[in-house]
């Protein structure tokens, strides 16, 4: 099994040292010490979220709960880089990236407490739905790069998928047909090593980023533990994007540090080890050491940070608590735009038989209650 | 302008092509997509000149991938456009099948209703016609199995043109199967939006025997007819034009005044269509059934070769069979 290779671009060390590029500089020179203790802040509070909601999903609050831990860098600086008209269509672990959409945070979970099949209005925070079938979403964020093109606005469409998905045809369809239209499209990667348990070996002989090129579609391989690499590198293609120059690839490499979801077992098919060398490569320790050397780390922004987490955790916590279950016959709602005869007898027969139960309720003594 | 009132005569696939036309005129925000559809006009030149009218945007010549025309046609619809995919030939829809089933069929329930998916997928179908494999195939059956879309089969002329415009103007995705046996048969065409695509059509009324069919069948249903008629059976003909959902007030005034019932499509007999007819008949019109309904369908078999097809479809002779079996003959 042929493992990623180590190579890619990177602004920040793992010991919190600020390495130049000159690829990727001058994407981030404008970037103040606020915007870096903002992005500090969201990564803190994201990993915030994943702890509340791997607790609540432990506490039978949440049936499933899919932890983004060690992700942080990657999901926060690339949404970070788009701008608000921009389309976003992820997958089903980009929990950071509704959070920095702006996302009620009840929302975030709603799914996963069952309530509904997506949380958010797609067009409120210009974030599709998530999805779950790998790859799926690629091909509509092409469509909608195209659309958008036609449309003559410079909104880009960014996708996410990760290193699992890049084996599915749809990926491969979408970089097709997003090089043949010239769609302002992000194909935004996260390589976290694994899909389930099946290593990223598995999937890609080589690295995941070379394979754009082949497509005609310029691929840039970049740390995903280094919040400001991704930044510069989303920036770049998103640039790229809007001056009509077509898609590109983002390969960000970077470690799901917990489990697939909270129903499995990475300690059945992977290393200790790998885990412990991840760690050192941690995303927000990393910041959090350049931020020191820059003297911004103080205490005031330590304290004011976590009780940012504690605030949206308490208010996650509360949210999905507190959530109502939904009404039975909202099953029937939206199916269909417009109305379904044959639904609609469904609908009705359905709460016929509810009201029955009603009815033995209220009408009889010692009746089925 | 005024409208175009003008009764023509038309092709079936030069009246859908008319529908596409009006389509594109009226709304801009319709835009076709699918592979040959451009300076072709499709193998079987249903979108012929349209591209030249309507320029690349509209009418987009793509790669040849099912599932990403369909997934892109996703796209286009969350930014507002409404798109028509063409799936090249019925046993093409296949690689494409993921992405109708699992995004165009979901997207508006799982958004609780934020996100519409106002896509129509053209789909010819049907057998015939001598064709290689993967040419001939009825994959309706799938697609009414899945909530969330539309499935209609247009049969003539005047059908395609109203329920092409009516599937485009439809907030739902609407599967439109076509069936390319009939391409070339000539109907007269008003232009104009005809009886609701929900709806299904009494073709022939009649009064011993409810006989109900769509999309290819259907003037083999009315050949039926005919012949029945010379053996003092009357035969009511229903072309259901609409299979999911189905227009079962239609078909049951029709079964509550006949008392028998056969249901023919080319598709294999299990799963399909015709079970389906059958059981929701059966349970609101038991006590009106005066025998066993019948299906006269196509065998649960792989298409079969070009010179085997007469044998597999249903033809003229064995709907009759049919009829006379529901007539106790």
């Amino acid at each position: 099994m042929v493992e990623s290779s180590p190579e890619f671009v990177q602004l920040i060390t793992p010991e919190g040292e600020r390495i130049s590029n000159p690829e990727l500089d001058p994407w981030v020179a404008d970037v103040t010490d606020a915007q870096l203790t903002a992005w500090y802040e969201d990564m803190v509070v994201v990993r915030r979220i994943d702890t509340e909601a791997t607790a609540l999903q432990r506490q039978g609050e949440l049936g499933l709960w899919p932890p983004l831990l060690g992700q942080e860098a990657a999901q926060v600086g690339s949404s970070r880089a788009t701008r608000d008209d921009d389309f976003i269509f992820p997958s089903y672990r980009e929990n950071a990236v509704a959070y920095v959409r702006g996302v009620p945070f009840a929302d975030i979970v709603r799914v996963w407490r069952g309530n509904a099949q997506s949380g958010w209005d797609p067009y409120k925070h210009q974030l599709a739905a998530p999805n779950i079938i790998i790859g799926a979403q690629t091909l509509h964020a092409v469509g909608w790069g195209v659309g958008a093109k036609y449309d003559g606005v410079d909104s880009v469409a960014v996708t996410y998928f990760g290193d699992g998905a890049t084996s599915e045809g749809d990926v491969n369809e979408a970089m097709v047909f997003a090089a043949s239209f010239q769609a302002p499209v992000v194909f935004f990667c996260q390589n976290n090593h694994w899909a389930i348990s099946e290593p990223v070996g598995l999937q890609a002989v080589q690295s995941i980023a070379d394979r754009a090129p082949g497509f005609g579609i310029p691929s840039l391989r970049v740390d995903g533990n280094d919040v400001l690499a991704v930044v510069a590198a989303t920036r770049l293609a998103l640039d790229r994007a809007r001056r009509g120059d077509g898609p590109t690839f983002i390969e960000a490499v970077t470690y799901r540090m917990g489990p697939h979801t909270t129903a499995d077992d990475p300690t059945r098919y992977r290393d200790k080890a790998e885990l412990e060398a991840w760690k050192l490569r941690d995303p927000i320790l990393r910041l959090q050491r350049l931020l020191d050397s820059l003297g911004l780390l103080t205490p005031e922004l330590e304290a004011r940070t976590q009780a940012k987490a504690d605030e949206v955790a308490a208010e996650l916590r509360a949210g999905c608590i507190n959530m109502p279950d939904p009404e039975p016959l909202t099953v029937f709602d939206n199916v269909y735009a417009t109305p379904n005869a044959t639904l609609e007898k469904e609908r009705d027969q359905y709460a016929a038989y509810l009201s029955s139960f009603d009815s033995s309720n209220t009408t009889s003594n010692g009746g089925r209650s | 302008m005024t409208p175009d009132t003008t009764t023509k005569t038309l092709t079936l696939a030069k009246a859908i092509n008319a529908g596409l036309h009006r389509a594109l005129t009226d709304d801009p925000r319709v835009v076709l997509l699918g592979e040959d559809i451009g300076a072709l006009g499709g193998v079987f030149r249903v979108t012929s000149d349209l591209l030249a009218e309507f320029g690349p945007r509209r009418v987009m010549d793509t790669p040849l991938a099912e599932s990403a025309i369909i997934g892109m046609a996703v796209g286009l619809a969350y930014r507002g456009y409404r798109p028509v995919a063409e799936i090249q030939f019925d046993g093409f829809i296949y690689p494409g099948f993921d992405q109708i089933v699992s995004q165009v069929a979901k997207l508006h329930y799982r958004t609780q209703g934020a996100v519409k998916m106002p896509i129509t997928i053209r789909v010819p179908f049907g057998g015939g016609i001598g064709a290689a494999e993967h040419h001939s195939e009825s994959p309706e059956a799938y697609f009414t199995h899945t909530s969330g879309l539309r499935v209609i089969a247009v049969s003539n002329p005047q059908d395609a043109y109203s329920l092409i415009r009516q599937a485009i103007a439809s907030d739902d995705p609407v599967l439109y199967f076509e069936p390319k046996g009939r391409y070339h048969a000539k109907g007269e065409v008003i232009p104009e939006l005809g009886a609701s695509m929900e709806r299904a059509t009494i073709v022939a009324p009649g009064t011993d025997v409810t006989l109900v069919t769509y999309g290819p069948l259907v003037p083999t249903a009315r050949d039926a007819a005919l012949a029945a008629a010379d053996e003092g059976v009357s035969i009511e003909v229903i072309d259901l034009r609409s299979l999911s959902p189905v227009d079962y007030p239609t078909l049951e005034a029709s079964v509550r005044k006949t008392g028998r019932l056969v249901v023919t499509h080319e598709a294999n007999r299990t799963g399909g269509i015709g079970g389906e007819v059958i059981a929701s008949l059966t349970e609101s019109c038991f006590n009106y059934l005066e025998s066993a309904p019948v299906r006269v369908t196509g065998f649960d078999i792989p298409y079969p070769a070009a010179k085997l097809e007469s044998h597999h479809l249903p033809d003229l002779d064995r709907i009759l069979d049919g009829i006379d079996t529901v007539m106790g003959r």
